[in-house]
């Protein structure tokens, strides 16, 4: 019988393929990355869709006159990783001529190490069978009424396996044990829709084993998740005006991700990402003197916390990975760049120089970004509100490309009036300016309400990359903020 | 032209056909009564360049062979993807490998009610070669021609293949070997404001020749962005989408607007054009039009889409996405459609008719209001309305009495389709261009879109 733990791991000799191509040019480094996905998705009690993808191969770095080339190849022979250590070599030859920054092996640390996600369960604990059976229960606990006439359940499990070697003496090897699930509704009512799931459709991401998948917990909040669909279906619209606003942990982790991460990734302050996904408002002179936010906000990078989607010893150029505050009482510190980009700035960053896999180059990414907590707990929060609206899960999400002006959409609402929740709000919609945003904040929850959520899809670079984040915060209230619903 | 000192060089099409002739043919050969299967290949030999500011920020050639097996036993399916080295005799074996496991799936997964068993359809083989630039001669045209206009983007160039086969004998092979250049060229306006333009440059045969004119006219672009910034108010605009903003539109038709299972959930956002609840504009036509070439009808599965299907004809809805799997649920007949999770069937090939409006007649007809060249980061903001928002960005202009007055500052927009592409679709261009398909998550993508600029009467701008 088929367990969920899958066959499928490539041995491959990392430090005799080192040998045999590290002479080729000044400096070189070769990274194997493999990643062993099952993508398991039940719809109303049934099968829908059932597929596992093994992604392996390895990614040589040349460093020839300072210029740093790449070239990533799924042919492991021998044959193959050599073509690919030419290759490697010939295109930096070709492009040091018009290289944008003479690096060195300062941008590539000698580090050695190991890294292995925390787990309680790993995958052989559980067979496909019973696996399968869970995510059925999960639909049939989610389907509370005829009128939800979609019931879904998908789950990712992933086994990831980085190993890097380099000239300067890196020796790196980390193993990840990561998942994701979704379970979701649709219901319908008079040829009218709503959409609830757990958390918003990707947020629930985490290194775990197969423990996160509790049953009794998870069965309870899926019929959570059904009766506030059907809620929904009777809500008024979200009212439209100016109101106080509080955003609960998940949806906080979209407002933190596209307001805070991408507008601090240091490669997009240097211009690197402007054909793509955009620049920054953010300038180099800012960090140190923008009060970004009120003084109740506090924002780490933080690789290092336990269980979080995005933690692990070292980013791909060998750069440990520490705990680091980004914005401290509000205040611009630090940004989101690895090596590369502290060398090209002279600012100072993190460790975050990151790949998605291994046909792709390290850019900088966020990895796990916090909103540290506060002291006021949410009900406090609430008894405050004359007017506001509470949002829940996000389900749209929109910034332009410097990240200024943004406009996002939760799934679910509460009317909050004279310091009480009065009523459920349907498509609730909030849009603002990242920086009075920001300074809007006037109460952080507490350490207790503080949770950890993330993304398998942070979309980015040239050639582009889907990498994963983590956000943990705890909810958030912001004061007069334009909110609007639907038509 | 200087000869290229680069020896990179990419596979030859016609190996790695062998190599998967090989590879069906001892998979179909290993399987056992009841089942069936299928074998879908994906491989790019790719060199990409990023730039920044006419200097090559990071480099890197990819090669990679992907096969994704599908295998269909007792009403189960499993699909398993995996690289490969590409050298039959290494391959072979993890093949097996892959098939057992495949098998052992079977056994233990419930059975899929909606399952179709796989079909025997017409082989397909659709070869295009092209003259891809020397990588010496691309690097220089690349950072040396375009100094001084802090040009900054992607290139890639190299042969993609997709080929699916299956054990009832069908064979489909699609290989291209074309390249883009998608780039951005930016400056700092007279108020003081960076203001960019956006270009790209695609095709099958690369021209420095070509590349050099194209880069002039964005340069040309360039000067008009120079002009002082107007300020635009929010609130609502009469306005022209140039076709790469109405591209990005039609993006989002794929986010299950277009779906079939997304329609009959109720999720999708053409839901009330559908029921005849609403009715976009009589010029409006959308359709599926593989005759554009840009990729294959086959989908993954193997299927064949129609070469032309027309999803939205004058305004009224006429047929969604269909896939298999869709068909079978729903008692209805696939049209070849691909699936995904997230948006369920979506668009491959995609074509908006062209109107009669002379595209050098635009900025005379649009008179005063917004020139828009290009959109950004849409989403779905009110999908049973299909309003969408999302931002302005490149060269966007203000424009009076037909004449550029100078760039705006991006604007977000917030707006229904049953407005935009209804009561308010003015006119669209004669012309038409296709959009071609630069993403590049995972592996560089095949396809593209065609379309018209739009002319809108009133067109809402909210931040």
């Amino acid at each position: 019988m088929s367990t969920l733990d899958l066959p499928f791991a490539t041995y491959f000799d990392i430090e005799k393929a080192y040998k045999s191509i590290h002479s080729l040019g000044d400096w070189m480094g070769i990274r194997f990355h493999e990643e062993i996905d099952q993508y398991r998705s039940f719809q109303n009690e049934k099968s829908k869709s059932q597929s596992i993808v093994v992604n392996s191969g390895v990614m040589i770095e040349a460093m020839i006159n300072g210029q740093i080339a790449y070239a990533g190849t799924s042919d492991l022979t021998n044959e193959g990783i050599l073509k690919a250590a030419h290759q490697a070599v010939q295109l930096a030859k070709s492009t040091a001529p018009h290289k944008s920054f003479l690096f060195d092996q300062r941008v590539r640390p000698s580090s050695q190490g190991k890294y292995k996600s925390p787990s309680k369960l790993s995958f052989d604990k559980m067979s496909l069978g019973e696996f399968s059976d869970l995510l059925i229960q999960t639909t049939r606990h989610l389907k509370v009424s005829d009128q939800i006439v979609s019931a879904q359940a998908d789950a990712i499990l992933n086994e990831t396996l980085i190993q890097y070697i380099n000239s300067s003496g890196a020796n790196i090897d980390q193993k990840f044990l990561l998942t994701n699930h979704n379970f979701q509704v649709v219901a319908v009512e008079g040829g009218h829709t709503q959409r609830r799931s757990l958390n918003g459709q990707v947020a629930r991401s985490y290194q775990s084993g197969i423990e996160i998948f509790d049953k009794e917990n998870l069965f309870q909040l899926c019929e959570q998740t059904g009766r506030e669909a059907l809620e929904l279906l009777k809500a008024e619209n979200c009212p439209t005006g100016t109101f106080d606003l509080i955003l609960a942990p998940d949806q906080m982790l979209l407002q933190i991700h596209e307001s805070i991460g991408h507008p601090l990734e240091l490669d997009r302050i240097l211009g690197d990402e402007r054909n793509y996904a955009g620049w920054s408002f953010i300038k180099p002179t800012d960090f140190g003197s923008l009060q970004y936010g009120s003084s109740l906000m506090n924002v780490t990078f933080d690789p290092t916390v336990s269980g979080q989607y995005a933690s692990y010893a070292f980013d791909e150029s060998g750069m440990p990975a520490q705990r680091e505050y980004l914005i401290q009482e509000g205040k611009l510190l630090r940004g989101l760049g690895g090596l590369e980009s502290q060398s090209r700035s002279n600012l100072s960053g993190v460790a975050n120089f990151r790949s998605a896999n291994w046909n792709r180059a390290p850019i900088d990414r966020m990895a796990n970004l916090n909103l540290e907590p506060g002291t006021t707990p949410l009900k406090d929060m609430i008894s405050q509100i004359e007017k506001g609206v509470l949002m829940k899960s996000n389900i749209s999400w929109s910034i332009d490309d410097y990240r200024n002006k943004f406009q996002f959409g939760c799934e679910y609402a509460q009317m909050v009036e004279n310091g009480k929740i009065t009523k459920t709000l349907k498509n609730p919609n909030y849009r603002g300016v990242t920086v009075p945003f920001w300074n809007k904040l006037k109460a952080v929850g507490t350490k207790e309400e503080f949770e950890i959520f993330g993304s398998p899809y942070c979309g980015k670079g040239e050639p582009s990359q889907m990498i994963r984040v983590g956000h943990a915060s705890p909810p958030c209230l912001f004061s007069d903020i334009e909110i609007f619903g639907g038509e | 032209m200087t000869k290229c000192p680069v020896s990179i060089k990419y596979q030859h099409v016609e190996q790695i056909e062998s190599y998967y002739d090989q590879l069906s043919q001892h998979l179909f050969s290993q399987l056992q009564a009841q089942e069936e299967a299928s074998l879908y290949l994906q491989t790019e030999d790719q060199s990409y360049l990023r730039l920044n500011n006419s200097q090559v920020r990071q480099s890197t050639y990819v090669n990679q062979k992907e096969i994704e097996l599908v295998l269909q036993k007792n009403h189960r399916k499993i699909s398993i993807g995996s690289n490969l080295t590409g050298h039959f005799q290494n391959d072979k074996d993890k093949l097996s490998h892959i098939l057992n496991h495949a098998r052992s799936e079977c056994e233990s997964l419930p059975p899929d009610p909606y399952l179709s068993p796989l079909q025997l359809h017409e082989s397909t083989d659709q070869k295009f070669s092209g003259q891809l630039p020397p990588l010496e001669e691309f690097i220089n045209d690349l950072c040396q021609h375009t100094q001084g206009s802090d040009f900054t983007g992607l290139a890639a160039t190299g042969p993609m293949i997709r080929a699916s086969a299956n054990s009832l004998g069908q064979r489909h092979w699609f290989s291209t070997e074309s390249f883009f250049v998608d780039y951005s060229l930016f400056t700092k306006n007279v108020s003081g404001e960076n203001k960019a333009v956006k270009g790209c440059y695609a095709n099958r045969d690369f021209s420095t020749k070509e590349f050099l004119s194209q880069l002039e006219t964005s340069k040309l672009m360039l000067e008009t962005m120079k002009l002082p910034t107007i300020e635009v108010p929010k609130g609502s605009h009469r306005c022209f989408l140039a076709p790469a903003a109405v591209a990005e539109i039609m993006g989002m038709f794929s986010w299950g607007a277009v779906s079939f299972d997304s329609y009959k959930k109720g999720t999708s956002a053409f839901q009330k054009i559908a029921n005849n609840e609403v009715q976009l504009s009589p010029l409006f036509t959308l359709k599926e039009n593989f005759q554009l070439g840009l990729c294959p009808r086959f989908n993954s599965s193997g299927e064949i889409a129609p070469s032309e299907l027309t999803i939205i004809e004058n305004g009224r809805m006429k047929n969604f996405l269909i896939s298999a799997r869709s068909a079978k649920e729903y008692s209805v007949t696939s049209n070849g459609a691909d699936y995904n999770m997230w948006g369920g069937e979506y668009l491959r090939s995609p074509e908006i008719l062209g109107g009669n409006l002379p595209e050098s007649e635009a900025l005379r007809a649009l008179d005063t209001g917004l020139y828009i060249s290009n959109l950004h980061y849409l989403n779905w903001s009110d999908f049973q309305n299909a309003r969408l928002t999302g931002m302005t960005r490149y060269a966007c202009v203000w424009v009076e009495k037909g004449q550029i007055k100078g760039p705006i500052r991006d604007l977000r927009f917030d707006e229904s389709l049953f407005r935009a592409f209804g009561s308010e679709l003015e006119a669209l261009t004669l012309e038409t261009k296709i959009d071609p398909a630069i993403d590049t998550y995972h592996r560089r993508a095949l396809g593209g879109k065609k379309c018209p600029g739009m002319l809108i009467k009133d067109f809402r701008f909210t931040l």
